[in-house]
């Protein structure tokens, strides 16, 4: 960003300056960290600037800064555009010397970074995107996923319920890649399990009335209606579904992706019993607590969702790789981070794959009746933990061409 | 049982029926459009973010004040009109000699402007708006269960356009209206402040928007971006009735929810944009929409 | 620029404005030339050349678009549907058919052409308004098509388009010589759009916007013309849109969205309608926007919602109209 500001001011200063850009080149010892997020959007509450808190609470708690290594953050906002997210992460790169990039949002932007990171060497530590093709498909020596994928919220929610005798399905599904991928995963596993698909209907995104597909979802009788959606596609469908009745009416409600502000913002009365898959729950234990008693003073009382602590908890595991390594060298880095063993107070210890897949438990979780919350943000209680092992997908199914 | 289409009736009359509980909100937001561009010749783009001004009110009386839905249903409404009436005296006001395209550019900014700066406030995720106890609850219909708060909307909509007509067209002060409209400088002769009374319809107008969103905060997420999603479709409804027609864009909007309800029954992924192959056909047959006449 | 007087511009087509900011052929030529030598240095004093790149892209777009709205005088609402139509087309041909990028931006080009053509006959039977609204109804209509097709790949767009070699020769992957190509594909395009406002045909366009049915009256089939002109349009937006995929190696449902058009035309409002420079102005200052608010992510939206606000209430000439109305005043 500095680069362009300095383009800008004028043609004839700028010669001074791009002698004053080489000598940045070589002073290696500063790790610059780019958050590359939604800060204007969708997804702006439960990423957005929360991941930028999140990163520099990463700095302070690894020390590392006391060690020596000068430590930058910047971030910027895509706007959910794949176009925007590649130019930024390009020009951070390029001019600015940014090391690794953070978070990443939205499935679209994140492919584009990560196609830009694989070209340019560096490093992508993406929490926020759903898209589990990051580690497949489209897998990088580049990348580390963090936090959680489509394929992930399938299995979980979708074998949990059917385990439960939720047998029967309807897919209210976002007519979008990410909601497709969504119902597909999901659809596997219900079937695999021993369930089966009645219907399905695609809406829209950013539709408002559900209540059409809703009385659909009704009509097929299915015992689960799965919410393929995210955002405020989710949000209304379950504040809508509680309006028809089809909690009373005896269906479940199976939300697909559905993060802790979204639970927030619908309120417990309307989003109670409501089943869901995350891989993170600020009231997990001390640790957890500790850090969402820090965070969530400094980020408007929102506490952090399960993308905010992955993008803590990537950047803590990328300081010591590069300690170990005493390099920011991209490509190097991220092999080292596979290498490494994680441990972390948010997510515990683990391990990351070779295709770039962190693998750590995933939480089935039940939101609280309104009687059972005794605090803010008292919101969930877990049903079931899904070990690490069980919980993504399995290396031989991604078709990742780093692993053959 | 009786079958159309390879859909059940029973079903596709609930479907009929949500189309035209959707029409409401549809009806109500166009008229407020087809009132101001009748006498201001001004496209308000920025009647989303009024309506969403209104959802939020009614949230900030209920959630801050302890003020309830009823009173939220009078308070919100006039004023979010007072705020239209600023916005009409200090910026609509001097654009009334030009071309009307400079409205829609104006409006449009200001609505970025507004919704952003309740993102801003409020993030992005929205916020719960309760639904009022009196309406808990369902009708049964046999072939559906009708939420009582749905048949409120029906009905309430109903009332307000169908008087907003029937001022408009059957009452004197309505005779002044379109009286203004056609010839403002000879109403102004006549000894009526012109001037004010396209200010008071601006307010009214956005009144109505923000009455719209009052009724949607229960049933829908109170969240900024509800009305952006919103005003293309209501657009698209005023286009398509006639710009500047009461009666077409009252009609309009019940018949589109209905047809909207329908592609959502026989091919959902387009439900969104069902509305503009109407409108582009309707362009091209009648130029001045259904109920319009060129001007 | 020149030293024609000027009269409040009143009308969306700011017929008046057109004189003022339209200079003269060697004013013209100078003004190219200083505008090309400044581009060309940009990227070796220190301006990042990607978004050099994505400005000049943006600048044709502005550019075709200007051509219909301030010579024509119709305002399209849809404008999107070519410069992503292009987009996706040149993407695909590229990617899949393994086009050179010469023939994957032709390819682009054609598509949006053939398009235009089609949106046209339709919608130059409106005028005003009602020419905006069928062009936003049938991007609207265009964009449901690229988000149903597969070969689109929903939200996650054509990725990892390949750059390839221009002719042969030119080898794309390299910054600076991709950054020099699309510089070239945009002066063409300039100087395209000038000579096509200053022919014959340009000239019958102005009396058709000034007064149609005398134009009609004076024997010039005026349907013709504006189609001529809403197909050029089309095409040029189109060069601009595929231009863009093979710089950004990405074609996405972005560049079809309606807010893609609402974006063109503040674009061209805010450098000033019907003036030649005005719509590159316009695209540069919105795109360095665009970065430095980036950072501060919250405020985009309020920020370029003031701009809509404070250009159509306080310069509706635009920034080139306006300095060119201060400059002729100046010396007149």
């Amino acid at each position: 960003m500095k680069a362009f500001k300095r383009g800008l001011i004028s043609l004839a200063v700028a010669g001074a300056l791009a002698a004053g850009a080489a000598q940045a080149q070589v002073s290696d010892n500063v790790i610059k960290i780019g958050v590359l997020t939604d800060m204007s959007g969708l997804y702006a509450d439960l990423s957005g600037p929360g991941s930028t808190l999140a990163a520099r609470m990463a700095v302070e708690d690894s020390g590392i800064e006391k060690r020596g290594y000068k430590v930058e953050i910047v971030s910027a906002d895509h706007q959910n555009k794949a176009d925007v997210g590649a130019a930024i992460a390009r020009q951070w790169y390029d001019t600015d010397k940014v090391d690794v990039i953070v978070d990443v949002p939205q499935s679209a932007v994140a492919l584009a970074v990560n196609q830009v990171t694989k070209e340019k060497g560096k490093v992508l530590l993406d929490s926020g995107a759903a898209s589990s093709d990051l580690t497949g498909k489209a897998c990088s020596p580049n990348t580390i996923h963090w936090t959680y994928d489509t394929w992930m919220l399938a299995n979980g929610t979708g074998s949990a319920i059917v385990k439960t005798g939720g047998d029967s399905w309807f897919f209210l599904t976002a007519d979008y890649a990410f909601g497709h991928a969504l119902e597909r995963d999901t659809e596997a596993v219900v079937v695999k399990s021993g369930g089966k698909v009645l219907g399905k209907v695609r809406h829209p995104i950013n539709a408002q009335d559900f209540s059409s597909y809703l009385l659909q979802a009704q009509a097929s009788k299915a015992k689960i209606v799965g919410l393929a959606n995210a955002g405020g596609d989710t949000i209304n469908s379950i504040k809508q579904a509680a309006e028809f009745g089809i909690m009373k009416g005896g269906q479940s409600l199976a939300g697909l992706l559905v993060f802790i502000t979204d639970v927030n913002s619908l309120g417990l009365p309307t989003a109670q019993g409501l089943i869901l898959t995350e891989t993170f729950y600020w009231d997990m234990n001390d640790q957890t607590r500790a850090f969402a008693k820090r965070f969530a003073p400094q980020y408007k009382g929102i506490h952090p969702t399960m993308v905010h602590a992955g993008v803590y908890a990537s950047l803590l595991h990328y300081f010591k790789a590069v300690e170990a390594l005493k390099s920011d060298d991209g490509t190097k880095v991220v092999a080292k981070m596979k290498e490494m063993p994680t441990d972390d107070p948010l997510f515990g210890k683990g391990t990351i794959r070779a295709d770039g897949r962190k693998l750590h438990p995933a939480y089935l979780l039940e939101v609280k009746k309104p009687s059972e919350s005794k605090a803010p943000w008292d919101y969930y209680k877990v049903r079931a933990t899904i070990p690490a092992d069980q919980a993504f997908r399995p290396l031989k199914d991604g078709e990742c061409p780093l692993v053959k | 049982m009786t079958e159309l289409f390879g859909i059940p009736l029973q079903a596709l009359l609930g479907q009929l029926l949500i189309g035209l509980i959707n029409g409401a909100f549809y009806a109500m937001l166009s008229l407020g459009l087809a009132v101001i561009f009748g006498l201001l010749n001004i496209i308000n783009f920025t009647h989303g973010a009024q309506y969403m001004m209104g959802a939020f009110g009614a949230w900030f009386l209920l959630d801050k004040l302890g003020v309830p839905y009823w009173w939220a249903l009078v308070i919100a409404p006039i004023a979010i009109g007072a705020i239209g009436v600023v916005i009409e005296r200090t910026m609509l006001s001097k654009l009334y000699k030009l071309d009307h395209l400079y409205g829609l550019l104006l409006t449009f900014g200001l609505a970025l402007v507004i919704q952003g700066l309740f993102q801003n406030e409020f993030g992005s995720s929205g916020l719960p708006y309760r639904l009022p106890t009196e309406f808990a609850g369902a009708f049964d219909l046999g072939f559906m269960m009708l939420p009582r708060y749905r048949a409120w909307v029906v009905v309430a909509s109903l009332v307000v356009c169908l008087s907003t007509w029937y001022v408009i067209e059957r009452t004197k002060l309505g005779a002044y209206l379109r009286a203004a409209t056609e010839n403002p400088a000879v109403v102004q002769a006549f000894g009526i402040n012109v001037p004010r009374m396209v200010t008071l319809t601006y307010g009214f107008g956005v009144g109505l928007a923000a009455l719209a969103g009052v009724m949607a905060a229960p049933i829908y997420q109170v969240s900024p971006q509800m009305g952006a999603n919103l005003i293309i479709v209501v657009f698209a409804v005023v286009v398509i009735g006639g710009m500047g027609s009461i009666l077409g864009s009252i009609l309009t909007g019940f018949g589109l929810g209905i047809i909207e309800g329908l592609t959502k029954v026989f091919y959902p992924e387009a439900s969104n944009t069902v509305i503009f192959v109407i409108m582009v056909i309707v362009l091209l047959i009648r130029p001045a929409g259904l109920f319009g006449r060129e001007r | 620029m020149t030293a024609e007087p000027v009269a409040p511009a009143e009308s969306v087509a700011p017929k008046a404005a057109v004189p003022a900011a339209d200079p003269s052929t060697r004013a013209f030529a100078v003004a190219t030339l200083v505008m090309a030598a400044a581009l060309a240095a940009a990227p070796w004093v220190g301006v990042y050349p990607v978004f050099l790149m994505k400005a000049l892209c943006f600048a044709l777009f502005a550019c075709a678009f200007n051509l219909l709205i301030g010579y024509a005088g119709l305002l399209s609402f849809g404008h999107a549907m070519f410069f992503g139509t292009a987009g996706y087309l040149s993407a695909h041909a590229a990617k899949v058919w393994g086009f050179p990028p010469e023939l994957a931006i032709l390819t682009g080009a054609a598509a949006s052409t053939l398009l235009g053509t089609v949106v046209g006959v339709l919608a130059i039977r409106r005028q005003g308004i009602y020419f905006a609204m069928i062009t936003l109804a049938i991007a609207q209509m265009v964009f449901f098509f690229y988000l149903q097709t597969p070969f689109t790949g929903g939200e996650d767009g054509i990725q990892s388009v390949p750059r390839g070699r221009m002719f042969g020769v030119l080898d794309l992957t390299q910054v600076m010589v991709m950054y020099y190509v699309v510089l070239a594909i945009f002066l063409a395009g300039f100087v395209a759009i000038r000579r096509v406002i200053h022919s014959p045909f340009g000239q019958v366009l102005k009396a058709i916007r000034e007064n149609e049915p005398r134009a009609i009256s004076l024997g010039y089939d005026a349907d013709r013309y504006k189609l001529i002109a809403f197909m050029l349009s089309a095409a040029l937006s189109g060069v601009a849109g595929a231009t863009k995929a093979i710089v950004f190696q990405l074609a996405s449902l972005t560049d079809v969205q309606w807010q893609m058009s609402g974006e063109v035309v503040l674009m061209t409002l805010l450098g000033g309608m019907g003036t030649v420079f005005g719509p590159v102005v316009g695209a540069f200052t919105i795109i360095s926007l665009e970065h430095f608010l980036a950072e501060r992510g919250q405020w985009v939206t309020v920020i370029t919602g003031a701009i809509f606000v404070v250009c159509v209430l306080a310069f509706r000439r635009g920034i080139v109209g306006e300095l060119s109305a201060w400059w002729t005043k100046r010396r007149g």
